[in-house]
């Protein structure tokens, strides 16, 4: 585990202390810690058990009981693809091996370059749009007959290489 | 408060009222069979395994939850119960390591009785299981989550008893494990090596570490000669391993089982109890005529001083240096009992049989070794010398009653007794105090006022011509106000005994497997003492006094 930058321990800071003394404090923590830092690092997690009176073992299971926390730094891109009973009746788990060839990541994983996350999700509650996925909160519907996903993550690989 | 009527298998029953069903039935006579739950510690209602038919409710209750209303009327061992139930255990057997013959709680096992009672013939239900873990780099525990049944008595003891927390559930579903913090080892984390957990999980799940093996080769080495000391906690537990009624004092029987099994010396750590009595009641004089650090707290429970060394490492300087009784025994062995027998201390293996599992977290430190060779060289808990016991064929039962060794390490006073039971090394300690400052022997032997149950007592005396005033905490829940007092620079006392377990020694975890219960009936082991004798003893071992002290200040944490 390498040592946290300086920053985002004033981030974890912050977040900590805008929800001290607040009742159930732990959930609104880690969600702040997540969206400001895109992962939930150790330390983070010590310091919200330290603030919130709990242990630091319990907070780690609440982390990985809720898969909106991860412990490892999220891709630039989010991509979640529903693996609920009619998505995957309706092909997702091909969907979901072609998007890992696109993007180069592995199921649960981040891309090399940092540039996609790839989650494969429990229902995501849209069954009539079978299947579903999601890339940076934007929903995409019937997946396997339009392109639209696709496209959008070829997009995004186009813009992201040029910009280098 | 008037009381709940209620039938339970068709049997009226009177409740108080918030009792739950479980509570009204065992009142009543009535067993109810439980896994997940743990008197005063764990009532979460998830594993099942008490459900019962209540009559109106839709579906099955779950006993050690649903609390009792009057008319209520509940059937325990209808057909739908009965399946239910069944069902459930097949459910965690399905997700079991069934390897119960080779697993350390065979025929110890909540699970294994379960099946049993519930009449399972066959686990019909095969598949994947939740990827195991198996942790056994500490020095005292073993974690093996094949055999994990996920109740949650670990984690609400560790939570609840020692006010530690060092292990959750986590993950999710299916791959649910309990785990210490951030999934490490428990040689990674802030465990003090207690073994409460162990004596809280049902099944197999988690152990100590077996060290039988290494008690053998020793004794079938024909350099080495082995010596033995046994624990005091250790007579009142090691019976109900042969099935004796909880509390039976086996202490004769246990000295001829341990003569039988080969060991050259069989001794009593009280011998040793005594030495500890004294330095640290010299120690506290020292402390308090030459301004040194107060309070100082006592140093006996291994496991108070690995909590102490992870969550008040300021506090270090306040801790007795004096080592606990049995290492102080190995380090006289290994000392002053070799010279004066001429033998090479590193022939000479030292085996002690204690009622705690951070014991073996001990003797492995590197300030309990002198040029190599450690004080103590192997720890059995109760447990294992019963398994040892049992390996060698040995009729306990049946066993003459024998004394320890009556030579020089045979004698000692009843101050050592009371060791293990909590407030007896401060009552011990206070009466060498006393005797030392003002010259004369005690009027009073029991300072009644610091021995119980409770979880921190207090009391005030005066010794030549001082107010002193001392406090006794056992388990770390209820030492954490006395330790944030002096941590404040707020705390009013000048000596404190703290026990790492609840109630101290004589519940230590793998004494026994049922908690707080044979501390009653070691307290009546109760001796007296001769201030005399234990002051020649002192000025015997004079020479090896530097070796039963340790230096605090200078620990590391060991696994930093």
């Amino acid at each position: 585990m390498g040592k946290l930058n300086e920053q985002s321990v004033q981030v974890i800071d912050r977040i900590v202390d805008r929800h001290r003394g607040r009742p159930g404090p732990v959930k609104l923590m880690l969600h702040d810690v997540q969206k400001e830092l895109g992962y939930i690092p150790f330390e983070a997690m010590e310091k919200i058990a330290a603030a919130s009176g709990v242990s630091a073992a319990e907070v780690y299971g609440v982390v990985t009981f809720y898969t909106q926390f991860t412990t490892e730094p999220k891709g630039k891109h989010v991509i979640n693809v529903c693996m609920g009973t009619a998505c995957y009746v309706k092909g997702s788990a091909d969907l979901l091996q072609r998007i890992c060839d696109l993007t180069g990541t592995k199921v649960n994983q981040t891309s090399a370059d940092g540039l996609f996350s790839l989650d494969a999700t429990r229902c995501l509650g849209a069954c009539g749009l079978a299947p579903v996925a999601i890339l940076d909160d934007q929903v995409y519907g019937n997946a396997t007959s339009s392109t639209a996903l696709e496209d959008r993550i070829k997009a995004i690989i186009k813009t992201e290489s040029g910009v280098q | 408060m008037t009381k709940i009527n209620l039938k339970i298998n068709n049997i009226p029953v009177q409740a108080e009222p918030g009792s739950t069903i479980l509570e009204a039935a065992r009142a009543a006579g009535i067993q109810i069979p439980t896994l997940c739950y743990l008197k005063d510690v764990n009532k979460t209602g998830a594993c099942r395994v008490c459900t019962v038919e209540i009559k109106g409710a839709k579906s099955l209750g779950a006993a050690c939850v649903y609390p009792v209303s009057e008319g209520m009327e509940v059937f325990t061992n209808s057909q739908r119960a009965l399946e239910a139930r069944k069902h459930t255990v097949e459910l965690i057997l399905s997700n079991h390591c069934g390897d119960c013959l080779s697993c350390i709680r065979n025929q110890n096992c909540e699970l294994q009785k379960l099946a049993q009672q519930l009449g399972i013939r066959k686990v019909r239900y095969e598949g994947e299981k939740t990827p195991p873990t198996f942790d056994e780099v500490a020095p005292g525990i073993v974690r093996d989550t094949s055999k994990c049944v996920l109740c949650g008595r670990c984690i609400e003891t560790c939570k609840k008893v020692q006010g530690l927390g060092i292990l959750s559930f986590i993950n999710r579903g299916f791959n649910t494990k309990v785990a210490p913090v951030f999934d490490k080892s428990f040689n990674d984390v802030n465990c003090m090596q207690c073994g409460q957990c162990v004596n809280a999980c049902p099944v197999g799940a988690l152990f100590e570490k077996e060290d039988i093996h290494r008690v053998i080769e020793a004794l079938n080495d024909p350099e080495q000669h082995v010596v033995v000391q046994t624990a005091p906690a250790v007579r009142a537990a090691l019976g109900e391993e042969f099935g004796l009624p909880i509390g039976t004092r086996v202490t004769g029987k246990m000295a001829a089982a341990l003569r039988r099994i080969g060991f050259d010396r069989v001794y009593d750590t009280n011998y040793a109890a005594d030495l500890t009595i004294m330095e640290e009641g010299h120690e506290f004089i020292e402390r308090v005529q030459h301004q040194g650090v107060l309070p100082m707290i006592t140093s006996c429970s291994p496991g108070w001083i690995r909590y102490c060394e992870f969550e008040y490492p300021d506090l270090l300087e306040h801790l007795s240096s004096c080592k606990s009784p049995h290492m102080m025994f190995g380090a006289i062995l290994k000392s002053y009992y070799a010279q004066t027998h001429n033998l090479d201390p590193r022939k000479i293996t030292v085996v002690s049989i204690m009622p705690c599992t951070a014991k073996k977290a001990e003797v492995v430190r590197p300030e309990m070794r002198k040029d190599g060779v450690a004080d103590v060289d192997v720890v059995l808990t109760t447990r294992e010398l019963g398994r040892l016991i049992k390996m060698y064929g040995i009729n306990f039962e049946n066993l003459p009653d024998e004394d320890f060794d009556q030579d020089m390490f045979g004698q000692y006073s009843g101050a050592g007794v009371i060791f293990g039971a909590s407030g007896g090394v401060m009552e011990a300690a206070l009466r060498t105090v006393k005797e030392t400052l003002e010259n004369k022997p005690l009027d009073s032997l029991d300072f009644t006022v610091v021995r119980g149950m409770e979880g921190v007592k207090t009391a005030e005396l005066e010794v030549a011509g001082m107010q002193v005033k001392v406090a006794v905490a056992s388990s770390m829940s209820c030492a954490k106000p006395l330790l944030d007092e002096i941590r404040a620079g707020t705390s009013p006392y000048h000596f404190i005994e703290i026990m790492g377990c609840p109630g101290g020694a004589s519940t230590a975890a793998v004494s026994r497997l049922s908690t707080l219960r044979s501390a009653t009936a070691l307290s009546r082991l109760t001796g007296r003492r001769n201030g005399q004798r234990r002051y020649m003893m002192r000025m015997r071992y004079r020479a090896c006094v530097n070796r039963m002290r340790t230096r605090r200040s200078s620990r590391c944490m060991i696994n930093s």
